[in-house]
């Protein structure tokens, strides 16, 4: 073998790399970053239609269909875009091994809390109770 | 071990090759907007959670709704929608900006340039757009 190969062939084949998932992260924060852009757009619009409203009209709105698939697509893409961002941030940046252990675990809680908490308000707006 | 002695460009004697860090390069647009999509990233994922505080107090009922819109409506509460918005739209064009180098276009000095400004200034009159039409949608400013 020429110079040091450090891995073994199985994992060159492989080709998934130290993180052990390969190019996954890079391609789904695309395909979530395209997805983003119609539904941030559309995000705009709605809180414009919303501005200066009732609580009652705004409940309708937004537990109408539409607006709330529109903004359940919406938290769901940005509570997963975000969560491959701010790792991406923290392995960057944070290089002793606890408190980046500790980060990306903070890291991947924040993200389901918020989405988790945004996605039931929402369905709660629309089904009502 | 022979194999590392056999090579003179492997083994731990030889110094690694590091990555200059982030003051040795010179301050350009394209340097400050590509440190700028980072920091709006980071500033929308704290920013979300007035959407999630917007969403949950719009289903707990009229009182927890009127605290959200007294706080959004206070001068520290548009401040930070405004910026908000800002970030948001910024990171979208920013976004755009990327998509379209994974498509291997765009690199040469002027189109760098070009895009560069093109989200800076684009981002800017979409924020100022947005909130001219939501004051125009809530019958001017109050």
């Amino acid at each position: 073998m020429k110079g040091a190969q450090m891995s073994t062939p199985a994992r060159r084949v492989r080709g998934l790399g130290a993180a052990r998932s390969g190019t996954k992260h890079f391609w789904h924060q695309r395909v979530t970053s395209v997805a983003a852009v119609p539904l941030t757009i559309a995000l705009v619009i709605i809180v414009i239609a919303l501005l200066g409203r009732s609580h009652a009209a705004a409940v309708q709105i937004l537990g109408s269909p539409i607006v709330a698939i529109i903004m359940l697509l919406f938290i769901i893409n940005t509570a997963y875009h975000m969560w491959i961002g701010m790792q991406e941030i923290i392995i960057d940046y944070v290089h002793e091994d606890k408190l980046k252990l500790a980060s990306l675990m903070a890291n991947t809680f924040f993200c389901f809390a918020v989405g988790f908490a945004s996605a039931f308000a929402i369905l709660k707006l629309s089904f009502g109770v | 071990m022979a194999e590392l002695e056999a090579g003179t460009t492997t083994g731990p004697q030889r110094p690694r090759p590091l990555s200059p860090h982030l003051q040795v390069y010179k301050m350009m647009l394209t340097f400050v907007m590509s440190g700028f999509h980072r920091i709006s990233g980071a500033a929308l994922y704290f920013g979300i959670l007035l959407l999630a505080w917007w969403l949950i107090a719009a289903a707990s009922g009229p009182n927890a709704y009127a605290n959200v819109e007294w706080f959004m409506g206070s001068l520290i509460g548009r401040l930070v929608l405004f910026g908000y918005t800002w970030a948001l739209l910024h990171h979208m064009l920013g976004g755009i900006r990327h998509l379209i180098w994974d498509t291997i276009h765009g690199f040469e000095p002027a189109e760098r340039e070009l895009l560069a400004l093109a989200t800076l200034v684009g981002s800017i009159s979409l924020t100022l757009i947005v909130w001219v039409v939501g004051y125009l949608a809530m019958g001017g400013p109050r």
